[in-house]
């Protein structure tokens, strides 16, 4: 069991076979997760970094605590990309850290691109824990972890995604996954923030919410920055609520009962109504758990861990 | 790269003159005498140094017009002197240089400064003057005085003149002088914060895009300008089918109009920079593969009337950045003949002949400089080229300060091997 693989930068062009491998291992693991005793031996000797130009709790504790469960020695470094501007390069301050002899490198920056050029500076196994609007792979998979898990498949699986498309940095995993897995994505947010072009990624674009929620078996709700109202991407918080909020009350108006995801943070109120957060359709704290499971399974398969029971 | 001291009297035999200026291709000599031309055609003389030139073009000197050369104020990345020495490896013989320097060449002053220290390069450097004061497009800047220390044509290159109002003055104001104004045509609004072409891959790749309509909006405008003003407009580095269009149907209307294309307009397209390669970051953006046919069309039909570099040399630091930091632009002026010869000559069947005008005769005539470079008695400025030679192009053989070129490892097709100018000559 090995992915095709050495690193894992993004999911466009990403085997099925090797998607498919990190969700039944993250299963697995998932299970262990659900011990008393959740720590394993397998990856006893390897030296992982967390490297963080750009804050990110969530992904980082993620992370530290998959590395903490395989047994793994972490270490974090986080700078801001002003620090970079000011005089060290990118590089200098990656080979810096490939000097100490590591075996694997997360990281998260905000410049699509900038994982390939760390496999370029450096000879550690490299995991993208998102890369600006480009990539997040860890965090689509631990989403389709989460969908497979909850309706038991993904090939023909209806998914919208809502919201601000262009300045996520879930979305285009999410699309190149959930397409690569057979699953339909249908795109639903202002035309201001779906970037152009998109349709050509084998995705559709419907404006109409209540149309996506009619269609779909799940929702993944991005977040909406609240900085882009000011360079007029949309006008107003009331009207994005009334056209892509997603609330009780709209979800009531339709039969079936649908999934409803967030990668996090959530802005309560904007996106998403604190009841629909906090109701049984939500699978968000689950994704938070699968999360955990789902970057064990990509370290211990990254990382040549050896078989445990 | 050697550059000595022409003999007294150097004889070039056996060679293939290309007269681009009277559109002949024949076989002959050429006879160079105390560095002017002494004659062309059959010549038998004595004691002449001799260079045989068996299977190679003997052609005008190649003209430039957009090189940054980034002297004063960034001397880390090029002077006037390593420019030079690129050009010559390019089988340029005379070049103007764009006046985005720091500070930038806004003034009578500093364009003597420019053709002072030209004065001493092995190559022509013409400078290109600023249209407005600081480059920051409000104020226009003192042309008359300017083009009397010998700015030849003016632009605020690299920024885009985005006040039309301001552009009209420019416009009416060179126009007085008769000299060509050339605008860096990007409406900055619609590019917003783009760093490659608008489009399927860099939605892929997640960066920001820059439509082509940035370009086909401006470059409408500019036109209509120019037409309203009767002024000489030069567009330079065309990279849409909406510009490209959008000055055929000017030249239809109005005549003073020329526009320019890059060799690497013409070579790559936006997927090339799926691997987030910083030389390929360039502005305007390389387009799509269907911007790019338009492109050669656009050449093919007489519509783009010259090729220019846009020579753009930057630091390693400057490039080995993320690619949001990197700076915009690639050096050119080695790889230029092969990158062009390879798309024009070798895929696209175009004649030498065309391509060799769009390289000689024609930037000089934009510019109102000699074109008869062949008449006796003319100061040589000559290139010989090997037109077949396919070669794959390498850090040896950049001669700039910086080495910004995404053609490193590139296959080239057409290779200069002397350049003679100034009384000297480069082997290549
Ligand atoms: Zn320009």
């Amino acid at each position: 069991m090995s992915l095709h693989h050495r690193h894992l930068l993004g999911l466009e062009g990403y085997p099925a076979e090797d998607i498919q491998t990190i969700i039944d291992t993250a299963f697995t693991f998932r299970e262990v997760l659900d011990r008393p005793i959740k720590k394993v031996p397998s990856l006893q000797g390897k030296t992982i970094v967390n490297l963080f130009f750009e804050n990110s709790t969530r992904t980082r504790i993620s992370f530290e605590l998959a590395q903490k469960r395989l047994s793994a020695d972490t270490v974090n470094f986080s700078a801001s990309t002003s620090s970079l501007k000011k005089g060290e390069s990118f590089k200098d301050t990656v080979q810096n850290i490939e000097a100490m002899k590591i075996d694997a490198c997360v990281m998260r920056h905000p410049t699509p691109g900038a994982p390939l050029r760390l496999t370029e500076y450096v000879d550690a196994v490299v995991i993208n824990a998102g890369d600006g609007t480009h990539e997040h792979p860890t965090q689509a998979i631990l989403d389709m972890t989460s969908l497979q898990k909850k309706f038991g498949y993904l090939k023909g699986l209806k998914v919208g995604i809502i919201g601000d498309i262009s300045h996520s940095r879930v979305a285009l995993s999410n699309i190149y996954g959930l397409i690569t897995m057979g699953a339909e994505v249908t795109l639903c947010g202002p035309a201001t923030l779906i970037p152009p072009h998109i349709e050509e990624l084998g995705v559709k674009i419907n404006y109409n919410l209540d149309d996506v929620i009619e269609w779909a078996d799940a929702l993944n709700v991005l977040r909406i920055q609240m900085e882009r109202m000011g360079i007029s991407l949309f006008p107003s918080v009331r009207e994005y609520r009334s056209l892509f909020g997603i609330t009780t009350e709209r979800l009531a108006n339709h039969k079936k009962e649908i999934i409803i995801m967030h990668p996090g943070p959530m802005n309560r109120g904007v996106e998403i109504e604190s009841a629909v957060a906090d109701s049984d359709q939500a699978i968000i704290l689950d994704q938070v758990l699968n999360g955990v499971a789902s970057r064990m399974a990509i370290l211990y398969l990254l990382l040549g861990g050896k078989a445990e029971s | 790269m050697k550059i000595k001291k022409c003999a007294k009297k150097l004889l070039l035999i056996n060679g293939t003159i290309l007269d681009p200026l009277a559109g002949k291709e024949y076989k002959g000599d050429v006879l160079v005498e105390n560095g002017k031309i002494a004659a062309v055609g059959k010549i038998s003389t004595k004691d002449a140094d001799v260079i045989d030139c068996s299977g190679l073009i003997i052609t005008h000197g190649f003209c430039d017009l957009h090189v940054h050369f980034r002297e004063p104020g960034r001397e880390d990345k090029e002077t006037l002197e390593t420019g030079s020495r690129a050009a010559l490896a390019g089988g340029f013989t005379r070049v103007c240089a764009m006046p985005n320097t720091d500070p930038p060449i806004d003034s009578p002053e500093s364009v003597r400064f420019i053709v002072e220290k030209a004065d001493a390069c092995p190559i022509h450097i013409h400078p290109i003057g600023a249209a407005t004061k600081g480059q920051l497009g409000k104020e226009l800047t003192e042309m008359s005085g300017m083009a009397e220390e010998g700015s030849v044509a003016f632009s605020d290159d690299g920024l885009p003149i985005m006040d039309g109002g301001v552009m009209r003055r420019v416009l009416e104001y060179g126009g007085m002088l008769d000299l060509p104004i050339i605008n860096h045509a990007e409406d900055v609004c619609i590019r917003n914060d783009g760093v490659m072409n608008e489009g399927r891959t860099s939605t892929r790749l997640g960066l920001p895009g820059n439509p082509v309509e940035a370009e086909g909006v401006m470059v409408h405008r500019d036109l209509e300008l120019a037409k309203l003003t009767g002024a000489k407009l030069h567009v330079p580095h065309i990279s849409t089918a909406a510009a490209v269009k959008n000055v055929s149907e000017m030249k239809k209307q109005y005549e003073n109009i020329s526009a320019e294309v890059t060799p690497h307009h013409l070579f790559f397209i936006d997927d090339d920079l799926k691997e987030f390669d910083t030389n390929l970051k360039v502005a305007p953006p390389i387009r799509s593969q269907s911007d790019r046919k338009k492109l050669i069309k656009g050449f093919k039909n007489g519509t783009i009337d010259c090729i220019a570099t846009d020579h753009a040399p930057h630091t390693i630091e400057d490039k080995e950045a993320t690619f949001d930091m990197a700076a915009f632009g690639m050096i050119g002026l080695e790889s230029c003949l092969g990158a062009t010869l390879n798309v024009l000559v070798e895929e696209e069947s175009l004649d030498l002949m065309t391509v060799i005008k769009a390289l000689t005769v024609n930037p000089r005539e934009i510019m109102g400089f000699e074109t008869d470079i062949f008449a006796e008695k003319t100061p040589a400025e000559l290139t010989i080229f090997d037109p077949k030679e396919s070669w794959e192009f390498s850090k040896n053989d950049i001669f700039s300060k910086s080495c910004n070129s995404p053609f490193v490892g590139r296959k080239l097709t057409g290779r200069v091997k002397y350049t003679i100018v100034k009384n000297q000559i480069a082997l290549i």
